[in-house]
């Protein structure tokens, strides 16, 4: 191995020149990536960037505790390489999609199959890891599921009630959006990644208009971001509250579920008094905003928050004072800190299993840099645990908005958002309401999407739910689905 | 748990009371897009920036073009970006603007505009009437949504299974929803009616686990070639009656992914559709409009307010 070659680092929100990412021969980039991981960084992207009749490899690392990313790639290659989950698990999704997007096959990988294509069989077709036995049966659920949630496959083989192991197969929901923006980006674009996941839309419009803004090298005036980063909160405020009133429904404690319920809307009307659309559609633009926040509607807004954050902590008081729930959350769907480190989990998930691991704190960009939030961290990777920090980030994000909504910087609330630059790649991270929301760009010669890819975090996820089953019994798989709360669509794409 | 007790009283109903009373929308939502036909002159600048090209020209080289253009409510998410380029489009914040066909989604300038300038109010001259008088507005449109594209004597059999099934259906409706691909901003919003802000309950309207016990289908979309299959077999394991609903902008036209190698578009190239509700996403009122007027409840409450 050539070991003079590093990664080259970057920050969050920043680009580089194409020609300054290193380049390895794919065996040796493999190495490299899994030496790199292997001595602390974590695999925040990993995709095939097409070019001649081969396809390059190209890693986007991030090493939390030195908030910074790297990048490399690998020649060109065709047909195979050695693949890097044997070493690294957490490539494992990664290198299945890599297979089923460029024909690349990854040779070692233990359980190669299909990410979200269905090759004219429908995506849930196919092998199925099995457990054999006289006892063991298999329960398949989905696509349609029984409430009013996204489509998805689940397979488990259960000894009893016991869950030996669950597999799950999406790719139901799959738009091709990542397609869509080759050459672009087009006028559909900016709705198209506010619908990555709908409910995620300020976090990857911001991650879309970050990665467009560091193309162009747009500076971004001051009470944008800071403006932004209330969105992204209020984004979070909702969905959090909405979480803990589904949880609450799930294990059938009815107050905190229609408290919540009534809150999570409240939370949206927040939202849409910025900006006209309960999920904050348009209000994110490349440059800044498109609606300001003027003084006397953010005082009307501070109002509003402070009766909804206070009845939320009376709906999650009820929650914690049951006996009832403590049973049915306490030690179910564990996940330990080691398994969330191997499988690269983020988000509240992450933070749930004890890790510190959050993008506002680690890589901070725009607002962030200069106003930070407390990581909330709970240690035992259960239920409880995800239900807790969830309920930790709703007041501190609540917080956050009444201290920010009070000091508004002054100033314009859009710029010009210039011509993104040619053969450049660009990196976003934002921490959306389930955790790292990754953008990366690839502009070709005339400064146009040559390769656009996005991870949103239940990207990552996913696979800690299909642990957390592991030994539980298939009664708390909906409970234990809805303390993750992952996105179908937005692993689909 | 008197703890809980005391709270719940404290805070009392919160439910609403549509569609007896108007819908509380903030003025700053945005819903239908409002065009002053007479002085649209040039439409080529607001479609240029419609994302999800919801305003279709007509003939760019006739003397007044925009009078043969089209703004489909079926494609528009309600972004508002046509009014920001055109001063002729205003965006209200109406959204009650489900229809019983796609046709009824699409507005096109009046078949006389000078005739229907001397004869009626102009849109905006309706605009501030139903500003002025919200309610009646409403009841207008309610009542003209419902009777679009039902006109003309072959459909008269159509008009009869139609109540044939609002009348079996009409007083307890059970809802199977099917999320066929959306961005799940729709089931947000469809949750919301669970909530007890709208309780949809109180209607006798339940959501239901299986196809097999529902009497309607509510899906959003757009349709994805993976989701088609499943789609089709929740509509057969439907029993007759049943109604189906196509949700949003993606279920009602294929929206913001049209159609691609991925997906099929709309709803309606799929299954046979019922009733359109518009919205990027519809916010909870404008779903409750589309399935009350789906099973024809809309009308027992003109005729009891009256």
């Amino acid at each position: 191995m050539n070991a003079t070659l590093e990664f080259a680092k970057l920050g969050n929100a920043t680009s580089l020149p194409w020609a300054d990412v290193p380049e390895w021969r794919a065996d040796e980039f493999v190495a490299a990536t899994a030496t790199e991981l292997d001595r602390g960084g974590r695999l925040c992207a990993w995709f095939g960037v097409p070019e001649g009749d081969g396809t390059r490899l190209v890693a986007v690392l991030a090493y939390d505790t030195d908030n910074t990313l790297a990048v490399g790639r690998s020649a060109p290659v065709k047909g195979r390489y050695p693949a890097l989950t044997p070493r690294c698990a957490q490539a494992h999704l990664f290198e299945r999609e890599v297979w089923e997007q460029h024909g690349l096959v990854p040779e070692g990988h233990p359980w190669l199959k299909p990410v979200r294509r269905d090759h004219g069989a429908g995506p849930a077709v196919g092998e199925f890891f099995r457990v054999e036995g006289r006892e063991i049966h298999e329960v398949a659920v989905g696509p349609v599921h029984a409430g009013i949630i996204e489509p998805g496959h689940f397979r488990f083989q259960c000894n009893g009630e016991e869950v030996l192991h669950l597999e799950i197969a999406l790719g139901y929901q799959h738009r091709g959006i990542e397609e869509a923006l080759a050459g672009g980006p087009h006028r559909a674009t900016l709705s198209q990644m506010e619908t990555v996941a709908g409910d995620t839309s300020i976090a990857h419009a911001t991650a879309y208009v970050t990665v467009l803004e560091a193309l162009a090298g747009t500076e971004v005036p001051l009470r944008a971001q800071w403006l932004r980063a209330l969105a992204l909160e209020l984004e979070r405020l909702a969905n959090h509250t909405g979480d803990l009133g589904a949880l609450a429904n799930d294990v059938a404690f009815l107050p905190t579920s229609a408290a919540c319920g009534k809150i999570r809307g409240d939370f949206l009307n927040l939202t849409a008094l910025i900006c006209g659309n309960r999920f904050g559609r348009d209000l994110v633009r490349p440059g800044g905003c498109r609606h300001d926040l003027e003084s006397v509607r953010a005082v009307q807004l501070l109002k509003k928050l402070r009766g909804a954050v206070a009845e939320v902590d009376e709906a999650a008081a009820w929650l914690w004072d049951a006996n009832s729930v403590r049973a049915r959350f306490e030690a179910t769907g564990a996940v330990s800190a080691e398994q969330a480190v191997e499988m690269g989990l983020v988000g509240p998930a992450a933070r749930a299993s004890g890790l510190v691991r959050d993008v506002r704190f680690d890589h901070p960009a725009g607002w962030h840099r200069f106003a930070q939030i407390p990581v909330a961290v709970w240690p035992d990777g259960d239920v409880l645990a995800r239900a807790r920090v969830r309920w930790l980030e709703i007041q501190r994000s609540g917080k956050f908005l009444e201290e920010h909504l009070a000091a508004p910087p002054e100033g314009e609330i859009r710029a010009g958002a210039g011509q993104p630059a040619a053969d450049t790649l660009a990196v976003a991270l934002v921490e959306g309401w389930r955790g790292e929301v990754c953008h990366v760009a690839l502009t070709g010669g005339a400064g146009r999407f040559r390769r656009y890819k996005i991870v949103d975090p239940s990207f990552h996820n996913w696979t800690g739910l299909a642990l957390a089953l592991r030994g539980q019994a298939i009664s708390d798989f909906p409970l234990c689905n809805k303390s993750f709360n992952l996105s179908y669509c937005g692993f689909d794409l | 748990m008197f703890e809980t007790l005391r709270q719940s009283l404290k805070t009392g109903v919160v439910t609403t009371s549509y569609p007896l009373t108007p819908p509380e929308v903030s003025l700053r939502a945005r819903g239908k897009p409002e065009i002053d036909w007479v002085n649209w002159r040039d439409a080529r600048p607001a479609a240029a920036v419609c994302p999800t090209g919801a305003i279709e020209c007509g003939d760019e080289s006739a003397p007044n073009a925009a009078r043969t253009t089209t703004l489909d409510l079926g494609k528009c998410v309600f972004c508002g970006l046509c009014a920001e380029a055109d001063m002729a489009i205003r965006m209200t914040n109406q959204c009650e603007l489900a229809s019983v066909t796609r046709e009824g989604l699409r507005l096109t300038a009046p078949a006389n505009s000078s005739a229907a300038i001397a004869n009626r109010q102009s849109p905006i001259a309706d605009r501030q009437s139903a500003i002025r008088n919200p309610q009646s507005a409403i009841n207008q449109s309610l009542l003209t949504s419902a009777a679009t594209g039902r006109t003309g004597s072959v459909e008269a059999v159509g008009r009869q299974l139609q109540d044939r099934i609002q009348s079996v259906l009409g007083r307890s409706l059970h809802i199977r929803e099917v999320d066929a691909g959306s961005c799940n901003g729709c089931e947000v919003e469809i949750h919301g009616l669970n909530s007890p802000v709208y309780d949809i309950e109180r209607f006798g309207i339940h959501f239901v686990a299986s196809p097999r016990h529902a009497d309607m289908l509510l899906v959003t979309g757009p349709v994805t070639r993976n989701m088609e299959l499943a789609l089709r077999k929740t509509y057969d394991a439907t029993p007759n009656p049943r109604l189906v609903v196509a949700v949003g902008a993606c279920g009602c036209s294929g929206g913001i992914f049209g159609r691609n190698y991925a997906t099929c578009g709309a709803v309606n190239t799929v299954i046979p559709v019922d009733v359109y509700i518009p919205g990027c996403p519809p916010i909870p009122h404008a779903l409750l409009h589309g399935i009350l007027l789906a099973i024809g409840r809309l009308k027992q409450v003109t005729v009891i307010k009256s």
